[in-house]
């Protein structure tokens, strides 16, 4: 079976700075990796770059078999509607309500993109599944709500519901509760494996808890400075090694070499 | 005794540049006065003018108040329909101005040039290019409204655009959505407010400009106001500015309203 997503030797650099330095791993499909990595080791520059937000200086990556790189744009956006990304900060549209937010989750998979996807022109069948998946994330009653009217967790929720919406089959979380307190973070983690597990979805998940790492992750792969340090299932990691992540040169711009630059 | 050296001098001579600047300045400020021939008595003179002219003006003479009133609801039709295209036309172009919205360099090249255009050639000089293209009248009026409002809400659109958030266009393009849907979908709205209060700024500006549109023969209660100047008939002519104060504030008035409604 062709892996959900396969990376080789991928390089990302902002001008002087190198933020990926040679990134290799491989995804099965329907496998959950807890990513974990310090601040600036080049976790968000990864993941956007898996989504193509980001330009490879090199490297592959292949999304269940296609290619990213060199993909038209039109096979670019077939890749993307195959991947769900939730955000740190929710990146739902301020100005539109919950509901709104998620049909906006199927923009990608109708030819004629927003005119298919607002409130007024929706078909019934997309309204439908939009409040089912508004359901699923428990919000089905807050479907008229602005995201400023939401708690953070709540329009984290909205986000997860845009998610499903897009019905994909990898999910991309970069550090999806970080910014929500303890309580509100795990249930919404919880959410989110709980559909990850149920729909049978690939995802690679950005984590700062080692022990919700341990928990929810089938695999862990821990980044350090723009390497790959770590790469194995959970069972086979230990808190030690975990936390060695964290200490001594973990981001990509402090290096001393490059402190001149 | 400490080191002194490193202490900020008191004054710091100006560089070579202020002083070409300031004398340059100097210079053009002096010759202006000259060239314009300010003297007491002339000052004097135009008092005296002054004060004949409003004698003449009070009482206003509203004797001709229904073709006042004809006039005055053209300049508010020039001025509304010319600044709903102006503002309808500006979407567009904002769009393909803003850095993050433009589909290429070139595109956004023009089309910051044309804006600028629009912008920088004064309201009248339209007015004039079109009263000489299209013939005197209210259309020619509308065209230099829409070309003005242009220059105004289409810059300011643009600029919004391009200080909105990246988050949400960011969601919007990872699920696969095309340019357009994103741009829709997530930049549109989120800059929503704020083009309705740079629409609404232009429907003032553009009641202003219409007004005075008619002194160059583009249509509209200017037209009435420099007939009655040439023909000495100042109080019809005070009349005409009492009616045009009083639609001018109604109009603020109400934007500002709907404008603090909005935000
Ligand atoms: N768009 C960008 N332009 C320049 N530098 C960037 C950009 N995005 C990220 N960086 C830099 O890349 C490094 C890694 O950032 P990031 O991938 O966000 O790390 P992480 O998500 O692990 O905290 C940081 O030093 C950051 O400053
Ligand atoms: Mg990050």
């Amino acid at each position: 079976m062709t892996p959900a997503i396969q990376a080789e030797q991928l390089r990302v650099s902002y001008g002087k700075l190198h933020v990926l330095r040679g990134i290799s791993f491989i995804i099965p499909a329907g496998q959950g990796v807890v990513l974990l990595g310090a601040n600036g080791c080049g976790k968000s520059t990864l993941m956007r770059s898996l989504n193509g937000l980001e330009k490879l200086q090199s490297g592959t990556i292949r999304i269940h078999g296609a290619a990213l790189s060199g993909a038209s744009r039109r096979e670019l956006r077939q890749i993307r509607l195959g991947m769900g990304y939730v955000f740190q900060h929710f990146n739902l549209v301020p100005q539109l309500n919950a509901f709104q937010n998620v049909l906006f989750g199927s923009l990608g998979r109708h030819r004629f993109g927003l005119l298919s996807c607002l409130g007024l022109t929706a078909s019934a069948a997309d309204r439908e599944m939009a409040m089912h998946c508004l359901d699923r994330v428990g919000m089905a009653d807050r479907a008229q709500h602005r995201p400023s009217e939401l708690s953070g967790g709540q329009q984290q929720r909205v986000a997860i519901a845009r998610m499903l919406m897009q019905n994909p089959t990898v999910v991309i979380a970069d550090e999806p509760i970080a910014s929500l307190d303890p309580k509100a973070g795990r249930e919404v983690l919880d959410l989110l494996w709980r559909i990850v597990r149920e729909e049978k979805l690939s995802m690679l998940c950005t984590l700062h808890q080692l022990e919700l790492a341990q928990e929810y992750g089938d695999r862990i792969l821990g980044m350090k400075a723009g390497h790959v340090e770590i790469d194995a299932p959970v069972a086979e990691t230990d808190t030690l090694q975990l936390n060695a992540l964290y200490s001594g040169m973990t981001r990509v711009d402090a290096q001393p070499t490059e402190a001149a630059a | 005794m400490s080191d002194n050296s490193k202490l900020p001098p008191r004054f710091r001579a100006p560089s070579a540049l202020t002083w070409v600047v300031a004398v340059g300045f100097a210079a053009f400020f002096i010759q202006g006065m000259i060239a314009s021939n300010i003297s007491i008595e002339r000052l004097v003179r135009g008092a005296n003018n002054l004060v004949r002219f409003v004698g003449q003006a009070v009482p206003p003479d509203f004797t001709r108040m229904p073709n006042i009133a004809d006039a005055m609801l053209e300049t508010m039709n020039i001025a509304i329909v010319g600044v709903t295209f102006g503002c309808l036309f500006s979407v567009p172009l904002a769009i393909l101005a803003a850095r993050n919205t433009a589909p290429n360099m070139v595109v956004r090249t023009i089309a910051r040039f044309v804006i600028s255009v629009a912008r920088t050639i004064p309201d009248l000089i339209w007015a004039l290019i079109f009263v000489v293209t299209v013939g005197l009248g209210p259309l020619a009026g509308i065209l230099a409204i829409i070309m003005d409002t242009i220059g105004f809400a289409a810059r300011f659109y643009s600029e919004r655009f391009e200080e909105v958030q990246k988050g949400p266009s960011e969601a919007l393009t990872a699920t696969g959505a095309g340019r357009l849907s994103v741009i829709f979908g997530a930049i549109l709205p989120e800059s929503f407010a704020s083009m309705t209060a740079t629409s609404l700024f232009s429907v003032e500006k553009a009641i202003r400009s219409a007004v005075t549109l008619g002194l160059v023969g583009a249509g509209g209660i200017g037209v009435e106001l420099s007939t009655a100047m040439r023909l000495f008939r100042y109080d019809q002519a005070a009349a005409i500015i009492l009616v045009i104060l009083l639609v001018v504030i109604a109009f603020e008035q109400l934007s500002t309203s709907i404008r603090k409604r909005i935000i």
